[in-house]
This record gives structure tokens, C-alpha cells and sequence, in this order.
């Protein structure tokens, strides 16, 4: 039971007035607390689940293998090939997403905002395996080689880059308009009196006040970029290739565990430890990159 | 209201939000790339779905959906086993972390107590929890179905556990969202009268919260249908000549099938993929729609 009643969140002290035993009250509540605790342990569960195989792959590979960048357990091109893909889809889905969370929340009215904001994020509900058959299949050949005449391969970095950009153009819009909502009217009044327009109230006023929500935004996107798969497994090419250019095709992280896994490694083989290996790179990147968005967010949180 | 002062008060309203001063030509420019960016993921969707539309067109038939896939035929292939299989998942996977997320966001929303450090750290572990790839679920899913004896994986429970995997940090943290929005006036009410804390949980809480969980849950299942990372992962067929029937048994999913059609570039097969995504966006788009009439259909603000 709960001797000092619910002090908890969203509910007040109360007196504990009867001294009644309720069995079940305890049951549930430990059912309850099991679930949260469940929950939580995923994260652990994570680390455990990927931790075995990598020790096992690294006992027979040696670190300089695999922080190399060439060789047949190298993961520098994988790493480098998700980067040039991530940076692309974030020059897409910044200015793109930054725009539309400014609309959003600064010229939209409340009517327009409530059919507005599902249609933007409707984008992100599309399941990723389209995502990469459109860019395989149309934006590749129909828009890069034919209407731009860009000369691309098959596979290439640039159109997984661009279509990636258009699916998290709603992660980066809708935790912007957040932080761009929570910057005061009075300060936005302020700026109005002193004769400024919507425009320069906007990016003089709003933008700069809410700077950190957009940090947090665009670390989010760019988490998101990183460990996205299906876009990258189909669009961006089959192939480890170290490579600046981005008309070319290079496999990136996450393409890599969906080829890995796909094949025929049987379970415990160094193929098959190597697909871990990367997943751990893979979450420890992510996982540093979420905390960095969420502690940010915290701060604005908390700042007005 | 007469007519002098609701102009009077237009003026005043419009002075207020600085509306007047937007007629410069860089603020017209501004408000166009607003209005760019606003719509220009609009266009992109509308140019996906009618690409894939014409493409698939000429497979629109009874076929597409009694058939089974064909390797020797694929101008018949059909998708009954991945639309049979994705139905399936998405059953088990709600089976599975819809109980659970609702359960550890109730604990967390109403019982735990949000100062102390430890639930600060859930809190921070569940936000990250949501933005952890889902090819990594995959990973942890056959980690699991291991450690539970499992030698094949690539059944229903082993595709329902990754799903379930993914979508529980959304469940919980959309739950905590509508939980939250119920207002502290109807607990207060209850507890008034002598419920615990659980009853009021119970009989108040959670039904007020009910249209957003809903939504919340709609959204999360209908991110799941459309996953094929984890399921790659975990090691789902490809293609499957029979419909599923049990928890052990072997199964496809619209998005693997979708996958591993896109990845052969033999045109039939890429036509047979584009129907696929049809179907498949059918099912999402009216997941989707479902969750947002829901929203707006139900949900109360106090």
C-alpha cells in the first residue's frame, strides 16, 4: 500500500483516512510496476543482446580490422557512406522542415494548424520500404537521370540522401514548432510594437529564442538519418566503397545488417557476429545522439 | 456588435499580430518558401503514390490479393500470404504491447514519483527508446527468441516480439500524453469519495484518456505494419506458399514480400511490388485516417 496517499504526479496529498487492507490494490500495483520495469529493462536488454557476439567477433578479429578502411570486416566506408547520406538528407529536410514548422507556428491559424499539422506528418507514417522503392525507381532514373541529367548510378548515395530527407522532414518539424510554440507572446508583442513584421519577428525574435529546440531538432533528424534502413538497403547501393562522390553507390551501415541478415550466416558465424558488431556501432551512435537531442529539450523545457 | 466596432477591433487585432507590415516584397518572398516547404512533402507523397499507381495499375485484379507469389509466373503473383502475414503480426504485436505499454504508462503517469532521480532516468530511457533504430530490434528480437529456445525466428512470435519491441516506448509515451491531459479536478472528484488511487485510475482516469490511447496505439500499429527492417533481421521469408496458423508458424509480411521483389529488377516483379505498395499504403493511410477521426471525433479538452 501506500502510506503517504497519492503524492504523486498530477495528484495532491490526501490524508490516508481508512486504515482498510486492499490485497489487490498491492497486486496490481506490482503488476504495474513490473510492466515500467520491463519497459525500462529494453534498454538494457539491448546492450546484452548485442554485447555476446561482438565479444566473440572481436576474439577473432582485431579492433584494427575493424576500424579500418579497407579490408573485408571494415567499418569506416559503412560509417563514412551513412554520413554523406545523413548529411544529404539533412541540407533537404532542415530548411524544409524549419520552414514548415515556422509556418506552422507562426502564420497558420488554429483552424488551419489542425488540418495542416497531420498532413505534414503524415510523411512520416509512409513505411520506409516505399520510401526506397520511389527512389530506386523513380527518383533515380525519371528525376536525377532524366529530368536533371545528373549522371548517377543504379544505386547512389544522392537519391537515398534526398529521400531520406523527405521522411524525417516531420521529425524535425513537429519537435521545432514545439520549441518555436514555447517561446512567449509577450516577447513576440514586443517586437510587433517596435514595428517589426511577421518575418522579422520570426527570425529575428522566435527563431533565436527557441535556437536550442532547433539544435534538438535537428539532432533528432539526424539520429533518425543514421538508422533508418530500407531507403539506404535498396537506394544507396550494395557495395563497401569508400567514396566522396555522391552519384555514386556505397553501402551504408544499416544497409549492410539488412544484406547481413538477409543472407544465409548461420548463427554464430563471423558474418553473422560482424551484423552485431555494427548494430552496437550503430545504437551507441544513435543512443549518443538522442541524449544530446533530449537533454536540450529538457533545457528549453524548463527555460520559459 | 455594430459595425464600426468590430472594425475598430479587427484593426486593432491585425496591428497586434503585425499582419499589416507583411506586404514587402522579402516578406512575400518569406511567406512563399514557408509555403514551399509546408507543401513540397506534399507533392513528393502525391508524385510517389501516382508513380506507383501507374506502374501498378495493370495488376489490379482478384489475383493480387487470392494468389500466393510466384517465382515461375509473376504476372500472377499475389500477396495473400504478406497480407495474411501482416494482419497476422499486427494482431500479435498489439497483443503483446498494448497491455504492456498501457500498464507501465499508467505506473509511471499515476504511481511513480516523477522527482526522483530514477524515474527521471526512465523517462530519458523511454525518449531514447523511441528513436532507437528498428533495424536494432530486430537484433534484440532474435536475442530473445534465443534465449527462449527458439531455433527458427523467423516465425509469428519472433516478427510480433520485434514489432512489439519497436512500438512500446511510442505506446507509453503517447499513453503518459493523454493520461496527463486528463484533468487533476476528476481525480481529485474520486478520491474525494473514497477510492484508491487505483479504482480512480480505473473508473476515471483511463476511460477519459481512452480516444487519445487509441490514437496513440492506431498510430504505433499502423508504424509497425509498415516496418520491414526488423523483420529482415530477424529472418521472415520472403516468400511463403501458405496462409498462417499459429504463433509457431512460418510467415511473410507485405513489406519483406515488397522488399525482396524491389530488390530483383526483372519489370514484372518490380509491377507486382508496385501493387504490393498500394495495398500496403491502403493499409497504413487508413490506419492513419482511422487514428486522426478518432482524435477529432472523441477526444474532449477540458
Amino acid at each position: 500500500m501506500n502510506p503517504a496517499g497519492p503524492s504523486q504526479t498530477g495528484l495532491p496529498a490526501v490524508p490516508q483516512l481508512g486504515r482498510k487492507r486492499r490485497p489487490g490494490e498491492s497486486v496490481i500495483k506490482a503488476v504495474l510496476f513490473g510492466s515500467a520495469m520491463i519497459s525500462t529493462a529494453i534498454t538494457f536488454g539491448i546492450i546484452a543482446a548485442l554485447i555476446r557476439p561482438v565479444i566473440d567477433f572481436f576474439a577473432e578479429v582485431p579492433f584494427g580490422d575493424f576500424f579500418a578502411t579497407e579490408g573485408r570486416f571494415a567499418v569506416l566506408p559503412l560509417v563514412a557512406a551513412t554520413l554523406m547520406v545523413t548529411v544529404i538528407a539533412l541540407l533537404v529536410a532542415v530548411p524544409l522542415g524549419l520552414g514548415a514548422a515556422m509556418y506552422l507556428s507562426e502564420y497558420a491559424s488554429k483552424r488551419a494548424r489542425k488540418y495542416l499539422k497531420p498532413t505534414v506528418e503524415l510523411l512520416a507514417g509512409v513505411p520506409s520500404v516505399v520510401y526506397g522503392f520511389f527512389a530506386l525507381t523513380f527518383v533515380t532514373p525519371h528525376l536525377l537521370q532524366g529530368l536533371l541529367s545528373i549522371d548517377v548510378g543504379f544505386t547512389n548515395m544522392l537519391a537515398a540522401g534526398l529521400v531520406l530527407g523527405v521522411m524525417i522532414i516531420p521529425t524535425i518539424a513537429s519537435l521545432a514548432e514545439d520549441s518555436f510554440s514555447a517561446v512567449p507572446q509577450a516577447m513576440r508583442q514586443g517586437s510587433f510594437a517596435m514595428g517589426a513584421n511577421r518575418m522579422q519577428t520570426t527570425l529575428r525574435v522566435v527563431v533565436p529564442a527557441a535556437i536550442s529546440g532547433v539544435a534538438a531538432a535537428v539532432v533528432l533528424g539526424m539520429s533518425r538519418a543514421i538508422g533508418e534502413t530500407m531507403i539506404v538497403a535498396l537506394a544507396a547501393g550494395a557495395q563497401k566503397r569508400l567514396t566522396a562522390d555522391p552519384r555514386e553507390g556505397a553501402q551504408t551501415m544499416t544497409g549492410f545488417m539488412a544484406q547481413t541478415a538477409g543472407g544465409e550466416n548461420p548463427v554464430g558465424s563471423l558474418d553473422y557476429n560482424n551484423l552485431f558488431a555494427v548494430g552496437l556501432l550503430l545504437f551507441l551512435l544513435t543512443l549518443t545522439l538522442n541524449v544530446i537531442s533530449i537533454s536540450i529539450v529538457r533545457r528549453f523545457r524548463q527555460a520559459y | 456588435m455594430s459595425i464600426a466596432a468590430t472594425t475598430a477591433r479587427e484593426v486593432t487585432e491585425r496591428l497586434a499580430t503585425g499582419r499589416s507590415k507583411d506586404r514587402g516584397v522579402g516578406s512575400m518572398v518569406f511567406l512563399g518558401l514557408l509555403w514551399f516547404s509546408l507543401f513540397f512533402g506534399v507533392v513528393v507523397l502525391l508524385a510517389l503514390i501516382v508513380s506507383t499507381v501507374i506502374k501498378g495499375a495493370p495488376r489490379f485484379d482478384g489475383e493480387l490479393l487470392t494468389n500466393y507469389t510466384s517465382v515461375v509466373r509473376p504476372e500472377t503473383a499475389g500477396f495473400r500470404a504478406g497480407i495474411l502475414g501482416s494482419l497476422w503480426l499486427m494482431l500479435f504485436t498489439a497483443l503483446l504491447a498494448v497491455p504492456l505499454g498501457i500498464a507501465a504508462a499508467l505506473y509511471l503517469q499515476e504511481f511513480a514519483d516523477s522527482d526522483r532521480p530514477w524515474n527521471r532516468f526512465v523517462e530519458v530511457n523511454l525518449q531514447n527508446l523511441a528513436a532507437v533504430p528498428s533495424i536494432v530490434y530486430g537484433l534484440l528480437a532474435v536475442a530473445v527468441m534465443a534465449l527462449l529456445g527458439f531455433d527458427r525466428t523467423g516465425i509469428v512470435l519472433g516478427g510480433a516480439l520485434a514489432l512489439a519491441l519497436l512500438i512500446l516506448p511510442v505506446i507509453i509515451i503517447t499513453t503518459r500524453e493523454a493520461v496527463r491531459a486528463v484533468p487533476r479536478e476528476m481525480r481529485d472528484g474520486s478520491l474525494a469519495l473514497g477510492a484508491t488511487v487505483w479504482q480512480t485510475t480505473w473508473k476515471q482516469t483511463l476511460p477519459s484518456a481512452i480516444p487519445g490511447i487509441a490514437t496513440g496505439t492506431i498510430l504505433g500499429l499502423s508504424r509497425a505494419i509498415g516496418e520491414a527492417a526488423p523483420l529482415v533481421v530477424v529472418g521472415l521469408a520472403s516468400s511463403v506458399t501458405f496462409d498462417p496458423a499459429g504463433m509457431l508458424s512460418q510467415i511473410t509480411a507485405l513489406p519483406m514480400q515488397i522488399y525482396s521483389l524491389t530488390s530483383q529488377s526483372r519489370e514484372e516483379l518490380r509491377q507486382a511490388a508496385s501493387a504490393a505498395i498500394i495495398v500496403l499504403l491502403v493499409m497504413v493511410l487508413g490506419l492513419n485516417a482511422l487514428a486522426i477521426f478518432i482524435r477529432n471525433k472523441f477526444q474532449r479538452s477540458w
